[in-house]
């Protein structure tokens, strides 16, 4: 076994929770249930992936099954990478039917015929997405395995996810190879960006709950009911506002969880609106402000804002629009020109 | 009655009972709530500062989540004759001790307690809180 691959598996066998070890070399199923078993999962991790090793020297484990190893670790780790979202777009109509072998095939042959040194590896999982794990090198130097790039896709759908390690020069590469193995014609990076791959698979795919116009009679029911504090000598005076503030609220936001996003980030470049006699700016250039909100889970802090008290409803559009807009990058410029990506601010 | 700020809806004027102690409760770690509860003083009726209004400033357990100086409650305090009690409520144990004190200033304003009214209670602690 090449000494690279086996200092690779070391490597992300060390990366993997002790705990969880023995689950992901089984999903590996690379090691049978006999070898496993022989695995002495109570020493220290550097003994634990040193003995994995040796198994794998027994079974001569290659470059790709090493791959495997490391795609079935970010999948299950997959919140610890940052994903950006790239939207494709077809010219015509016809949907051809997805030949997943075809896929492969085109994507391995485009990159290959591009840059001689690459490693490219595939999985497949159930709910029909398909990661592909990159691993870049140049014409002259062998792929760096520790730092690829990472694609997930789902075949019915035009958006890709990536996240890379690597520089981001690799990228159009990676794009081009993209829409010519699915039979689109474009593709753009859109400004959504988290953490969570889940949440902006439920972003773009649009399976988190929408807030429709509904008028239903909720606010006149629950005038009748008795509040609901347990003890029914509480009266809570502002009973009515309350009511509205959350209402109002669920409108904006929904009543479903909201896909996590960790930030929303506003670029601003707007002009600084001041008393002209304080002669703030003697240029009449636009003010430029990076407003950047974090959390660790946004959408749900700034559903919480209102009825905790510290901001009115409703709220600003432009932080109850990231959902619905799939977006969490945002430019924005003064009133006069209108901009397709950026829009006017309140 | 627990209410956001003062005044109270008017709507509900006919529902209400006579109010024997209001507690004007800040969150030490929100400059909001201290501006909140100044702008609702101003609604308050005079006769309620001998003796039937407290200061309960929260929070104060997270040190460094401090946005308000104590100094300027204190001084609130001063201000409008009022006593401040300081508690955190996130402990059960204070939380518990300080419904009681509370209580215990509740019944004296409402008049359960022979021969202790609102304005000889709050004199009281006054003398104490300036040694």
């Amino acid at each position: 076994m090449d000494e690279t691959v086996a200092e690779y598996i070391r490597r992300t066998v060390l990366k993997i929770p002790r705990d969880e070890i023995k689950t992901m070399l089984q999903k590996w199923g690379f090691l049978s249930e006999a070898q496993l078993r022989t695995l002495n999962f109570h020493q220290i991790k550097d003994n634990i992936s040193q003995q994995v090793v040796q198994l794998c020297e027994e079974n001569s484990a290659d470059l790709k099954q090493a791959a495997v190893l490391d795609i079935i670790y970010n999948h299950n780790y997959q919140n610890k990478r940052m994903w950006s979202v790239y939207q494709m777009k077809k010219s015509g109509e016809e949907s051809d039917y997805f030949d997943i072998t075809e896929f492969k095939k085109k994507v391995k042959g485009r990159l290959r015929s591009a840059l001689k040194n690459v490693t490219i590896t595939f999985k497949e999982y159930e709910d029909n997405a398909i990661w592909i794990r990159v691993a870049w090198g140049t014409p002259y130097k062998k792929p760096n395995q520790y730092k690829p790039s990472y694609v997930v896709y789902h075949s019915q759908t035009p958006y890709v996810f990536i996240s890379s390690s690597a520089l981001r020069s690799n990228l159009p590469l990676l794009c081009q190879a993209l829409i010519v193995a699915t039979n689109y014609h474009d593709i753009r990076e859109m400004e959504l960006r988290s953490h969570c791959l889940n949440s902006l698979k439920d972003i773009v795919f649009k399976r988190y709950s929408q807030n429709f116009q509904t008028y239903c009679p909720q606010p006149l029911q629950e005038e009748n009911v008795e509040p609901e504090s347990a003890d029914v000598r509480i009266v809570q005076e502002n009973r009515s506002e309350k009511e509205r503030i959350h209402r109002l609220n669920l409108e904006a936001f929904g009543s479903g969880p909201q896909p996590k996003l960790e930030f929303a980030q506003y670029k601003l470049e707007t002009m600084f609106k001041s008393d002209p006699k304080m002669g703030v700016l003697d240029k009449r250039e636009p003010f430029r402000c990076l407003v950047k909100f974090s959390s660790p889970h946004l959408l749900e802090s700034l559903k919480s804002l209102a009825p905790a008290g510290m901001a009115d409803v409703p709220l600003s559009p432009l932080l109850t629009c990231i959902p619905h807009k799939a977006r969490n990058y945002f430019k924005i410029r003064e009133k006069k020109c209108l901009f397709p990506e950026g829009f006017v601010s309140p | 009655h627990l209410a956001t700020s003062l005044p109270l809806p008017s709507e509900r004027d006919h529902l209400r009972p006579r109010m024997d102690l209001i507690v004007f409760m800040i969150d030490i770690k929100s400059k909001y709530s201290l501006k909140n509860v100044e702008a609702s003083l101003a609604h308050v009726d005079a006769s309620f500062f001998l003796g039937k209004v407290c200061f309960l400033v929260t929070g104060v357990g997270r040190v460094n989540a401090c946005s308000i100086e104590t100094n300027a409650v204190c001084k609130l305090g001063e201000a409008y004759c009022s006593p401040v009690l300081f508690c955190e409520l996130e402990l059960e144990g204070i939380r518990a001790a300080t419904a009681q004190r509370l209580l215990r200033m509740l019944q004296i304003c409402a008049g359960h307690i022979p021969g202790v009214s609102a304005l000889s209670f709050v004199s009281l602690m006054r003398n104490s809180d300036d040694d």
